[in-house]
């Protein structure tokens, strides 16, 4: 049973993923993490300002408890299946950028304390990267009508063209915050 | 019981998720800088064994447990709201190292600074849902 406590390679994650996703069409439902952030948005009461918001929320409550679910998952993960949940990055290349623009963790941690250690609260640019990060995050998944579970698992598999391009989307996004902004910004 | 079997179905995502890594900002850049065959392989396999269940359910040779049809409702059509859409999306989730499936698996496994990424997120949405009718779709 020690293969549990290690990282898992990518031939058992895919496939528990695509069960994730079967396991939620057999249900009569539809695998979208972002869906949750729009009911979230609609809970807080945000059908008053726009009618995008105006919907049934109630019939999306299952999502919301996937969601929870995922929650205990990452609990679950961290304190109870990862002798250490460090990630170790394959390339040498890539792991000595890092340590360049100041991720001095890497190799040697699960997410970065540049951005994720408890003192960022004290560090308005990094809290600026963060709040960033998540209004892109929230803003382009709902304009694009889905994110990578949506699109890159859901959409991909039912072979819809709409989720090729917003995955093409997601990629030509990603190199460009990689190869052009980071430079700029760490 | 439908709730605890949703449950159920959250927390095998989301330890897949952590286990994979797939939450990890690290395993993030690094497939920006197409440095490792991870994360392709996570996605690739999942998409390739989908695709093969859709067909079969698609045919009416698999139906879901309370005996309907699978429906995959279709995207709408569309161009501009993918590709805008979609680099908007890739830029955030290579700036927070996280897509939505992991905020919620990164605040259970006790990162606390991305409740902000999610409140944020949150954000973008309502911000979306007030662009709407301006944005090309």
């Amino acid at each position: 049973m020690n293969w549990i406590q290690q990282p898992w390679p990518w031939y058992v994650a895919g496939p528990l993923i695509a069960l994730v996703m079967i396991l939620l069409l057999m249900l009569d439902k539809k695998m979208g993490m972002s869906s949750n952030l729009r009911t979230l948005c609609a809970i807080c009461g945000a059908g008053k300002t726009t009618s995008f918001f105006r919907f049934n929320w109630k019939a999306q409550r299952w999502n919301l408890v996937v969601a929870l679910g995922m929650v205990l998952g990452g609990f679950i993960g961290e304190n109870l299946l990862s002798e250490d949940p460090t990630v170790h990055i394959a390339s040498n290349a890539i792991t000595e950028d890092l340590k360049e623009m100041g991720f001095s963790d890497v190799d040697n941690a699960y997410a970065p304390d540049k951005l994720y250690a408890d003192n960022v609260f004290n560090d308005p640019i990094i809290l600026l990267i963060l709040i960033i990060g998540g209004l892109l995050v929230g803003f382009g998944a709902r304009y694009a009508g889905g994110c990578t579970s949506g699109h890159a698992i859901s959409g991909l598999s039912d072979l819809q063209l709409p989720s090729l391009i917003a995955v093409i989307g997601f990629f030509i996004g990603g190199l460009l915050m990689v190869h052009l902004i980071f430079p700029l910004i760490f | 019981m439908r709730t605890v079997i949703y449950l159920g179905v959250g927390i095998l995502f989301g330890i897949v998720l952590f286990k994979s890594e797939a939450a990890s900002w690290f395993r993030i850049y690094e497939m920006f800088q197409f440095g490792s065959f991870h994360m392709y392989g996570i996605i690739g396999s999942a998409v390739v064994i989908g695709s093969v269940f859709i067909q079969f359910a698609k045919k009416g040779k698999v139906t879901s447990f309370s005996g309907n049809k699978i429906n995959m409702i279709p995207k709408e059509r569309g161009f501009y709201r993918y590709l805008l859409g979609g680099i908007i999306f890739g830029l955030g989730w290579a700036l927070a190292g996280a897509c939505p499936g992991p905020l919620f698996v990164l605040a259970g496994a006790g990162y606390v600074p991305i409740v902000i990424v999610i409140i944020a997120s949150i954000l973008g949405t309502f911000l979306y849902g007030l662009l709407r009718d301006k944005l090309p779709h």
